[in-house]
């Protein structure tokens, strides 16, 4: 009787789809700013709070913009990563720290090593609502017009750098 | 020292689930009686090992031994006691351990209360047992292993999340594990009859008490969580449709199904292959929900534990499990024959419609729950489904079900005609329908949906007054209906508060969202809330920012409110704790938003108004008290089981109290 191998079937096409979906990643969700011109703002910077940091001195060149904060957990992970890519000097990093202290962020810093250019202060997190942070970390790959082309959300990786983020710097580096 | 035995323990245990899988199945299919004797012994084996593992992460966790991961990843130094024990079920190994450990209890809870069942069928039931452990202590060996090594040890632990640190959520992930798990006897039962071919009603008189168990255990543990979610989430909502919700949900509603169908199947001896397809079904969902929340698929807000490299090897264990159960079934169940006829009118054709709207209820929430990864998978892009998906497909179900559910009791077995039922719930009809009509005029606001709400309250309510009535009167008083009637009513019962609690919420709920400086005032509900500023608290491991918020009613003082928002030491999050002043019709509940800066010490405060919310969960646990009455029949006390079974062996010859009252009086 064919109607009884009906819930076998139906079950296998789910497992099926939940096979496929194990290799999708929901929390993948496309960013609105791709393609669009990164939100402007102008920040204190974490070293010296009488200067501010704005995405316009940017213009021209490439850079990686990267979220942090000295609470989070996965920033750690991410931190040998930043520090390796800054020694090679293959394009800049820049950090907005997300949310957090200036003094554990200064602290943070000073013990596990610094690989950012600069570092802006976003105490109250209203440049991370413009950028759509809801993860932290997260890095944006900025063009030389001020365009965000990419976004990582959380933990910049080895292989990520090296698959995605550093082929598109080099594309990105060779466009006026 | 302590970590080791823990993980050895596991190893043994895992060993004995072999056995307890493999010898009691194999000696039953053989009828060698020694192998079928191994069963109990094996599984009390099992039990004393998962049970030594179990303490043994207790005992890292309290004991603050952050060389084990797991604890240092989970716990805290400053953590309380309690927390640093429910730090056992914060992550994802030591839920899987809870998962074992609850599975144990539950096999030797049966080796306990089955003695005087035929031997083979206690052999399959713990051997099938015996196999799901074996699934998950390979899981847990394999890929999540509680009891792993972080050498050097750190120096503190990264804390348990911090909205775990709340008393609810202490006892719910237990509450709703022992429901979960709970299925896996029913589900057991199913098998074991499809593997010895005899499925006659017994199996199903077997698995009833069992099922309303494990009923009664996840009705607790989602109502404890839907709670957990309204004081804790500070949103003042008590359900989001959030997927990890719906997978506990779902095994809700196949098991509602399945405790109604297993009566009629003990009864009347009617929907045989239906009901062991619901016993597959609510143990699968279970299992499927516990994929969903521990392997990453689906994105939810409270998601803490994923990991989807094992998604793979939960995946594997379903298509095991689940499709090998569903392949038993279409091998087996053609040769069940139909059992019982009825009649279009009769309590059998509504118990069946019931279980038709509950199982599409339970494919429409597993539809919107997964639908997103469907899309995905075949490239349609991401989406996410939210509420009005759910509500506009719930509500129109539900409304035939609750009609239902009041026709139900009144309806008789077999046949009944319609002249006689409406005879019998005319009165209720009318009352009902003239309380929905005028009640919503009285209380403020007239709209549809909350006449319709009350309007099926109401329904319940007298029907169940009604049949009660019929009843006491044919049939001697109070102690002429069994116990297991008075449950079902009771637990009906709960519907009606349920829907009492929901339908005032939702009409006549009140939700102010303000910028408040010290000694400003709101209006809500005909409450006054006044501010009076913030002061600084220090917890055991958090700073606060504790708000005072006093209450006027005519201008006097009826109360005071302290909402804080807190942020933890070790992990820095922050978190909102409202403050509800809790009433019988009503809450108050006001919830600190963030500080405005520059303001001189004014905040964003939420302030709400929610008449009868506690009602939902009044309802829910009049639900598990239903059950719980519903256990407490004669006729499953032990000792009355034994006479029963040497008078009557043959189920024909059973018949319950309520049946003897209710159908046959015609």
């Amino acid at each position: 009787m064919m109607r009884f191998i009906l819930p076998f079937v139906l079950f296998m096409v789910l497992a099926g789809f939940l096979y496929v979906g194990l290799g999708l990643k929901p929390h993948e969700v496309e960013s609105p700013l791709i393609d669009k011109s990164a939100p402007a703002f102008s920040l204190p910077q974490l070293a010296e709070p009488a200067k501010n940091f704005s995405p316009e001195d940017m213009k021209g060149k490439v850079w990686l913009f990267n979220v942090w904060a000295s609470w989070c957990e996965s920033c750690k992970d991410e931190h040998p990563v930043l520090l390796a890519l800054a020694q090679q000097n293959l394009v800049p990093i820049y950090g907005l720290d997300y949310k957090d202290k200036r003094e554990d962020a200064e602290a943070w810093l000073h013990q596990a090593g610094n690989p950012y250019t600069l570092v802006a202060s976003d105490a109250d997190g209203r440049v991370g609502i413009n950028y759509g942070v809801y993860g932290v970390p997260e890095t944006y790959v900025i063009d030389k017009q001020g365009v965000i082309r990419y976004k990582q959300i959380g933990p910049v990786t080895l292989g990520s750098l090296k698959d995605t983020i550093l082929p598109l710097v080099q594309k990105l580096e060779a466009q006026p | 020292m302590v970590p080791e035995i823990g993980h050895f323990a596991l190893i043994i245990a895992l060993m004995l689930a072999i056995l307890q899988g493999v010898l009691p199945i194999y000696g039953a299919a053989r009828s060698n009686a020694v192998l079928m004797g191994m069963a109990r012994p094996v599984a009390i084996g099992q039990f004393v090992f998962v049970a030594t593992a179990f303490g043994c992460l207790a005992y890292a966790l309290l004991t603050s031994d952050f060389s084990v991961l797991y604890v240092a990843e989970h716990s805290n130094s400053q953590l309380p006691a309690h927390y640093r024990f429910a730090a056992l079920w914060g992550g994802h190994e030591g839920s899987l351990l809870l998962w074992t450990f609850l599975l144990t209890v539950w096999t030797v809870a049966v080796t306990q209360f089955s003695k005087h069942l035929p031997q083979e069928m206690v052999a399959r039931v713990i051997g099938v047992m015996g196999l799901i452990s074996v699934g998950f202590l390979t899981f847990m060996l394999f890929t999540s292993n509680p009891f792993e090594r972080l050498l050097p040890a750190a120096m503190d632990g990264r804390d348990l999340n911090p909205l775990l640190q709340d008393p609810g959520m202490v006892i719910h992930p237990p509450m709703l594990y022992m429901g979960y798990v709970g299925f896996s006897v029913a589900f057991a039962f199913a098998l074991s009859a499809l593997l010895g071919g005899k499925l006659d009603a017994t199996w199903a008189r077997w698995s009833r008490p069992w099922t309303t168990v494990a009923w009664t255990f996840l009705t607790l543990g989602i109502a404890l969580g839907s709670g957990w979610a309204y004081y804790e989430l500070g949103w003042g909502g008590w359900w989001f449709w959030d997927p990890v919700e719906n997978a506990s949900f779902m095994p809700w509603l196949a098991g509602t199904a399945l405790i109604h169908s297993l009566a009629v199947t003990e009864k009347r001896g009617a929907f045989k292959s239906w009901t062991v397809l619901l016993a597959i079904s609510a143990f699968s969902l279970s299992l499927l929900g516990t994929f969903l929340v521990r392997s990453g698929v689906l994105t939810s807000v409270h998601a803490f534990a994923t990991d989807p490299r094992r998604g793979i090897f939960i995946l594997a264990f379903l298509v095991v499990v689940i499709g090998s159960s569903l392949l038993l079934f279409a091998w087996r169940a053609p040769k069940i024959g139909l059992g019982g006829k009825f009649e279009l009118v009769s309590r059998e054709s509504f118990l069946l419609s019931n279980n038709v709207l509950l199982s599409v209820a339970a494919a429409s929430v597993f539809l919107g729950t997964l639908y997103p990864l469907f899309m995905d998978a075949l490239g349609f892009g991401k989406l996410s489904v939210g509420p009005p998906y759910f509500n506009t497909v719930f509500v129109p179900l539900m409304v035939p079900m609750v009609l239902l559910m009041g026709l139900g009791p009144a309806a008789r077995w077999k046949q009944s005609s319609v002249p006689d039922i409406w005879v019998r719930v005319r009165w209720a009809f009318g009352a009902s329908l003239v309380i929905a009509v005028l009640l919503p005029f009285i209380l403020g606001k007239w709209t549809p949906l909350i006449a319709l709400g009350l309007m099926l309250a109401f329904w319940l309510i007298s029907t169940a007054l009604v049949d009660l009535r019929r009843r006491m009167l044919r049939a001697g008083g109070i102690k002429g209906q069994s116990r297991s009637y008075y449950g079902m009513q009771l637990a009906h019962f709960g519907v009606a508060v349920f829907i009492i609690g929901v339908t005032m919420v939702k009409g006549y709920e009140m939700e102010r969202d303000v910028r408040m400086s010290p000694g400003d005032t709101v209006q809500a509900g005909g409450y006054s809330f006044r501010f009076d500023g913030v002061r600084d608290l220090e917890g055991p491991n958090y700073h606060a920012r504790q708000g005072r918020v006093v209450i006027l009613e005519d201008g006097k003082p009826v109360g005071q409110l302290f909402p804080e928002k807190r942020q933890y030491d070790a992990s820095g999050m922050p978190m909102t704790e409202a403050a509800i002043k809790t009433g019988l019709f009503r809450d108050l509940y006001v919830s600190l938003g963030e500080p405005i800066p520059n303001s001189g010490g004014a905040w964003a405060v939420r302030v709400y108004y929610k008449p009868f919310v506690d009602w939902i969960w009044g309802g829910c646990v009049l639900m598990a008290f239903g059950g719980i009455l519903a256990l407490s029949d004669r006729r499953y006390r032990i000792h009355a089981k034994k006479k029963q079974e040497s008078h009557a062996p043959d189920n024909t010859a059973h018949v319950a109290p309520e049946t003897a009252t209710g159908s046959t009086t015609a």
